[in-house]
């Protein structure tokens, strides 16, 4: 099977002015990240918040430009200034944002909004063949087609995401990159959402980005899972591998900070200290990014980078050490 | 249209839901009309001006005497007098007022829906233009403007006076010329605020061009603010007009206009009030209407004033 997305050595850096003068300090956002996508897979990004899964999720877009890195859409490489093969992606690209009132217009009824990518790549569609699939779309999401003429702040933050959802799924798109979709939802609500586009996913055969910081929601509806921190891949692997056999530190701690249902088993658990924030992306740290929170850091983890190696196959890790860590 | 197909197999309810499924979408449009109408003050101050523009303009040729004629028998100042057809009486040099203020009604109302639909036009399109775009057209368009700002308006208008001859309407577009500067501005700084929402970015992931993200997303989103904007423009306007023909650069005598009826029956007041307050009543009256139409047009458009 061809890759439906290759993504090769992608990075976003932002240069941030400080002062008139001097050259600006360079955000690092992204740092070199590769994968690749197969079509009906998802893959599950995770990572604390400012590790730049949200900028990842964008500069595929191609809503920010990359700095340096290939991608690849359908075997065609993709250029942020190629206008025409941009917009041809965005036609099979699709996005669900994190805010689910604040991606939908509030001057624009549900139909509009949902009806906005058919004007866009379909201008000659009927009013009447949109609105028909306009209406079927609001009934695949869970949505009454009688609610076409309500505003967004009409409706709940579960309805909402739901709307922006169709709005992604109504061209028939072959990826849909979901940025955070559930973690601005009440707890309630993001099983449904969540179980929503697994079901979409399957019913139209779509690969999914999953990109979030909860790690049970990941593994819920992740197939592969690909672990960020400070614009880096940690560690990229199989769901149930990784999730059972974490074997970067980082993964690990990220784990342990899972609360177990079980007090027993809760307390008996080993902890892997994950102490403090993670340091500015401005000033990453030298070699190992992860050097500073690391228990297992050694001397070379400050001198060289570790590349991104196959553990086994389909599970590659960043870490100098990871044959000798205990897997825990 | 394989994939519509599989949509309807998880129509959850599919029987209970196709009953209803024809409900026609509406835009924001016909919902903003639907509003507009619902809102008393809004359709009262519709019929009030479009009654003052109507008389404005059928009401003179039907009067005996028409704005420039001087009445040889009576040149003062002549409280209304039925028999003689001055309804409201004549002005100080004995032309008759009703004519006059209609004629000026004529002149104000021109000038400012012309001025404003000039400013409206200008800068509501270069300001979405210079926030949305950004980087160096905003630098650009912004410059231009903080130049424009800098041209003092009488001198613009007496340049303008020197190249193309006296003409009035030519006042129009010096008008509308100066105020849109004001109003890109605005303009500018609603787009700047709203690209950075998460809708712009949604749009623009859909596959929307500029263009169609700023017809479509910015333009309605900053309507309101636009509206009340105008609604305080066209006073200013027939305001500054006054001021301009007062001057001797604006409308020339014996043509007038409701500011320039007010100025001159301000030096009249104490002997004859009437020829104050008759303009000055139309005009505010207008210019109340201009406001709670603007009030309630700015009140329809947003969905969220039920
Ligand atoms: S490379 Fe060194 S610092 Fe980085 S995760 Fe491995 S052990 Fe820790």
């Amino acid at each position: 099977m061809t890759a439906l997305l290759e993504v090769r050595d992608l990075k976003v850096h932002f240069p941030i002015r400080n002062g008139w003068f001097g050259a600006p300090d360079m955000l690092k956002a992204v740092d070199g990240v590769s994968f690749d996508l197969v079509a009906g897979e998802t893959l599950g990004i995770v990572g604390e918040s400012g590790c730049g899964k949200s900028t990842l999720g964008r500069a595929i877009l191609q809503l920010i430009p990359p700095t340096a890195g290939s991608i690849a859409w359908l075997g065609a490489p993709l250029a942020h200034d190629d206008a025409k093969a941009v917009r041809a992606a965005r036609g099979q690209m699709q996005v669900v944002f994190q805010d689910p009132l604040a991606s939908l217009d509030p001057r624009m009824t549900a139909g509009d909004i949902i009806a906005e990518p058919l004007r866009n790549f379909m201008p000659d569609l009927s009013a009447v063949d949109r609105e028909a699939r306009v209406a079927d779309m609001m009934r695949a999401v869970g949505l009454l087609p009688t609610m076409i003429n309500r505003y967004p702040h009409e409706f709940s933050g579960g309805q909402c995401q739901r709307i922006g959802i169709a709005r992604a799924m109504i061209l028939g798109p072959k990826l849909v990159i979901c940025d955070e979709p559930v973690s601005a939802l009440d707890v309630s609500v993001r099983a449904q959402v969540v179980n929503l586009l697994m079901e979409l996913q399957r019913a139209l055969g779509l690969s999914l980005i999953f990109i979030s910081h909860d790690l049970a929601v990941v593994r819920h509806i992740s197939h592969r899972v690909m672990v960020l921190y400070l614009g880096r891949v940690m560690e990229l692997g199989a769901r149930d591998a990784l999730y059972a056999t974490p074997r970067h530190p980082y993964t690990q701690a990220l784990l342990a900070a899972v609360p177990v249902p079980d007090p027993e088993k809760e307390r008996a658990k080993p902890r892997a200290i994950l102490g403090g924030d993670p340091p500015s992306p401005l000033h990453p740290p030298s070699g190992c990014v992860f050097r500073t929170r690391c228990a297992h850091a050694t001397s070379i983890c400050a001198d060289v980078v570790p590349p991104l190696e196959s553990a086994d196959a389909r599970h590659d890790v960043a870490c100098h050490h990871w044959r000798t860590i205990a897997r825990t | 249209m394989t994939e519509r197909a599989s949509f309807n197999l998880r129509s959850p309810q599919g029987g209970v839901l196709e009953a209803a499924a024809d409900v026609s979408g509406r835009s924001l449009w016909q919902d903003a009309r639907r509003r507009l109408f619902a809102n008393r003050a809004a359709v009262a101050s519709m019929i009030v001006l479009g009654l003052v523009a109507l008389a404005a303009i059928l009401v003179p040729p039907f009067l005996p005497w028409t704005y420039d004629q001087l009445d040889w028998d009576h040149v003062e100042a002549m409280p209304p007098s039925f028999e003689l057809g001055h309804y409201f009486g004549t002005d100080t040099v004995g032309r008759d007022l009703l004519a006059r203020t209609m004629f000026g009604g004529r002149i104000s109302l021109l000038v400012g829906l012309l001025a404003t639909a000039v400013a409206l036009l200008l800068g509501v399109s270069i300001g979405a233009v210079a926030g949305f775009v950004g980087g160096k057209t905003d630098q650009l368009l912004m410059r231009f403007v903080d130049l424009m700002y800098a041209v003092p308006l009488t001198f613009f208008v007496i340049i303008l006076m020197v190249l193309f001859g006296r003409n009035f309407v030519l006042m129009f577009l010096a008008i509308g010329c100066v105020e849109w500067l004001t109003m890109a501005r605005i303009v500018r700084g609603q787009a700047l605020a709203l690209k950075q929402k998460e809708f712009i970015e949604a749009a623009r992931a859909a596959g929307g061009s500029t263009f169609s993200i700023i017809a479509r997303h910015i333009v309605p989103n900053i309507l309101g603010v636009v509206v009340i904007y105008v609604t305080l423009t066209i006073p200013q306007v027939i305001l500054l007009e006054s001021f301009l023909s007062f001057l001797g650069l604006g409308v020339q005598e014996p043509m007038t206009s409701w500011g320039m009826l007010i100025s001159e029956g301000a030096q009249e007041m104490e002997a004859n009030p009437r020829t104050l307050v008759i303009p000055a009543a139309f005009l505010t009256v207008t210019l109340f209407c201009f406001n709670f139409l603007g009030d309630g047009l700015r009140d329809a458009l947003d969905p969220k004033d039920r």
